[in-house]
């Protein structure tokens, strides 16, 4: 079968010594920053994005894959303990979690989660492994049409998705293409934008712009009311589940990892409204309703097994077809640029140990993130109480030498001043930063598949409308936003996302 | 601000308005040509547009929009101000000073930008970051950058 065969290859590269290494390095930081206040996966991806430069490319999709989903991990961790979600996607947990550990059951609530997490993140890969190979074959027919309606539909989906406002989110898209354009011109070389720099020749440099508003902005927003935490249990026991417990999750979790897997094929927010489509659905289907938001299993295992999924999940579109799903994608894109692969459907048939490695790496990683969580919860705990005022200069000090090492460049630290206070600015005023991510690394290819279906279609825009999968990608992505638009969804929206914040 | 309007609103609109002529206008200064061959300023000119469209909607539905729910609160001018200074920093004296005294400096301005780290507290987590990062950075992982630089060598 292709498939034993393939995963073999997968294996065979992901369990190298070093790529076990840099896999286990991946999901400890993982953890680590889900866990810690003030930084999350996306800050932390964009800060060691330039370290790894130096790796093969299979060990350092590898890692960055590792601290993705291991954030998702270590922010249940804080969404159970101190009723704090270190990640968007545990908020949900947090509402049961957190009265479990009220009522000193956090061991279970925790084991509940890894278990859950463990068992959707492996069935969610299977399912990546599956799904992948005949989705690129489809890939593998676009053509710059479809591209053009791809990327529509995708930063259309992740606007629908996200909460907050879907105008200004749209508004914080199309500033992220516009910033996307700074540079020469690819077809006539004309520099544009480039206010006669000419470091800014080649663009503005993306990990400046991510780190800039995922990880200075951020900081500023957290001094604006600094706080300390408070830990509620400061030491966890008693991990075991009872019979009683594991007969009450096997539903919730099988039915988490199905929702999860489906939702997180989805652009923008797939984990964070998988997590809530489950808490909601659990709630629906359970005898005990009365019992959620009061410490109910179901509401721990089942959006935890299906934010995981999700986060898995996740990476179909980029690794089949190129386009992120996720901010964090966003950034393993530049990652697959910098070590000379295009991403997109030629990945998997141009470098299959990778692309097998990787998903066979997301396995191990799994497998080892139950280790590290589990048994060495004590020393999580611990780390909860780090206070912020202490950390916030180490991601300072890492953000400078990480991203003055990519071309020894003073100018990508001045770049990070300038789009932090852009970022802090809109932040403050509600504006989301993830779509301006997107749309700035998905801006120069949306702009050349534009004006090279263009060509093709000798200038005709029908071509767009009449070739039916770019014509289909489009309505839905018209869809999309007409349903958002529409009251009685944005009401539902809102009800969805209010505990969010 | 106790204005019957979403202040957010207002300024959000106004800001990506901004944007959106200030693109524009470097747009129109480029090559604009035609659907088939487009010109360096063709897309750039049309998402100016679109945004600018986005801004206008944006500022005018804030004049209908009530008051905030939470209000813009305040802006830690202190901490921004150290630590954007300690970036530039960075930049401005990694080569000349080299990785050491620049980093410990950039980490120092970072740490005080805190209300609550002393200047102790400060100087102490500069110190030990500079020690971990040059650990981490140039012991371990054996990036080529110059822990001091040719200002300091007399």
């Amino acid at each position: 079968m292709d498939l034993l065969a393939n995963l073999g290859l997968g294996f065979d590269t992901a369990l190298t010594l070093n790529n076990i290494l840099y896999c286990f390095v991946g999901v400890l930081l993982g953890t680590l920053v889900g866990v810690l206040p003030g930084i999350g996966p996306t800050g932390t991806v964009a800060i060691l994005l330039p370290i790894t430069f130096t790796f093969e490319p299979v060990t350092a999709l590898i890692m960055l894959a590792g601290i993705y989903y291991g954030a998702q991990y270590g922010g249940s961790t804080t969404a159970i303990l101190i009723n704090l979600p270190g990640e968007s996607s545990s908020a949900v947990t947090a509402i049961d979690g957190y009265e479990m550990a009220k009522q000193g059951r956090a061991g279970p609530a925790l084991a509940t989660a890894a278990l859950g997490s463990f068992f959707a993140g492996s069935v969610a890969t299977l399912l990546l492994a599956v799904a992948a190979p005949p989705l690129v074959n489809i890939a593998l027919k676009f053509g710059s049409a479809e591209y053009f309606s791809l990327i529509v539909l995708g930063l259309i989906a992740s606007v629908a998705l996200a909460h907050g406002s879907i105008i200004k989110a749209l508004a914080m898209i199309v500033l992220g293409l516009l910033l996307g354009m700074v540079g020469q011109d690819l077809y006539s070389g004309q520099p544009r934008f480039t206010f006669g720099f000419f470091e800014l020749y080649n663009g503005i440099n993306f990990v400046s712009v991510a780190v800039g508003v995922f990880g200075v902005a951020e900081i500023l927003r957290n001094l604006e009311s600094e706080s300390t935490r408070t830990v509620l249990v400061s030491k966890v026991e008693n991990l075991w589940l009872t019979k009683e417990d594991f007969r009450r999750i096997v539903s919730p979790i099988l039915r988490g990892t199905g929702l999860g897997s489906i939702l997180g094929v989805l652009p923008g927010g797939g984990h964070v409204l998988a997590a809530f489509a489950s808490y909601s659905l659990e709630k629906k289907l359970s005898r005990n309703e009365a019992e959620f938001g009061k410490g109910a299993i179901e509401g721990v295992a089942g959006p935890e097994s299906a934010n995981n999924a999700a986060a898995q999940t996740s990476f179909i579109p980029l690794l089949t077809l190129g386009i992120p799903a996720h901010p964090v994608m966003a950034l393993m894109i530049g990652a697959f640029i910098i070590h000379g692969i295009t991403p997109g459907p030629n990945v998997l048939t141009d470098e299959p140990a990778l692309f097998w490695g990787l998903i066979a790496s997301m396995w191990i990683g799994n497998f080892l993130l139950v280790v590290l969580n589990l048994p060495l919860i004590g020393i999580w705990v611990k780390m909860l109480t780090i206070p912020y005022r202490m950390l916030f200069p180490a991601i300072v000090a890492f953000a400078c030498i990480g991203t003055y090492s990519i071309g020894l460049n003073a100018f990508d630290i001045y770049a990070i001043v300038v789009l932090a206070i852009i970022g802090y600015v809109l932040i403050k005023l509600d504006c989301e930063p993830a779509p301006l991510l997107l749309g700035f690394v998905l801006g120069p290819l949306l702009e050349e598949h534009l004006r090279r279906a263009m060509i093709i279609s000798r200038g005709d825009p029908m071509t767009f409308i009449e070739r039916p999968i770019s014509a289909g990608l489009l309505a839905v992505a018209a869809l999309a936003i007409v349903l958002s638009l529409l009251p009685s969804i944005r009401k539902k929206r809102e009800e969805v996302f209010v505990e969010e914040d | 601000m106790t204005s019957q309007k979403s202040m957010k609103d207002l300024l959000a609109g106004l800001i990506f308005i901004g944007f959106g002529l200030a693109f524009g206008y470097a747009s129109l200064t480029y090559e604009i040509g035609t659907a088939l061959r487009m010109g360096p300023g063709y897309f750039p000119l049309i998402l100016s547009g679109v945004i600018l469209l986005l801004g206008v909607v944006i500022f005018v539905q804030s004049l209908a929009a009530g008051p905030d729910e939470i209000p813009l609160g305040r802006v830690p001018w202190f901490g921004l101000i150290l630590l954007t200074g300690g970036l530039i920093f960075f930049g401005v004296t990694v080569r000349g000073l080299g990785l050491a005294p620049s980093l410990f400096v950039a980490t120092f301005m970072s740490a005080f930008a805190s209300e609550r780290t002393s200047v102790v507290g400060a100087f102490l987590l500069a110190t030990a970051l500079t020690a971990i990062c040059i650990l981490i950075f140039i012991w371990a992982l054996g990036l080529s950058l110059a822990v001091t630089g040719p200002w300091l060598r007399f």
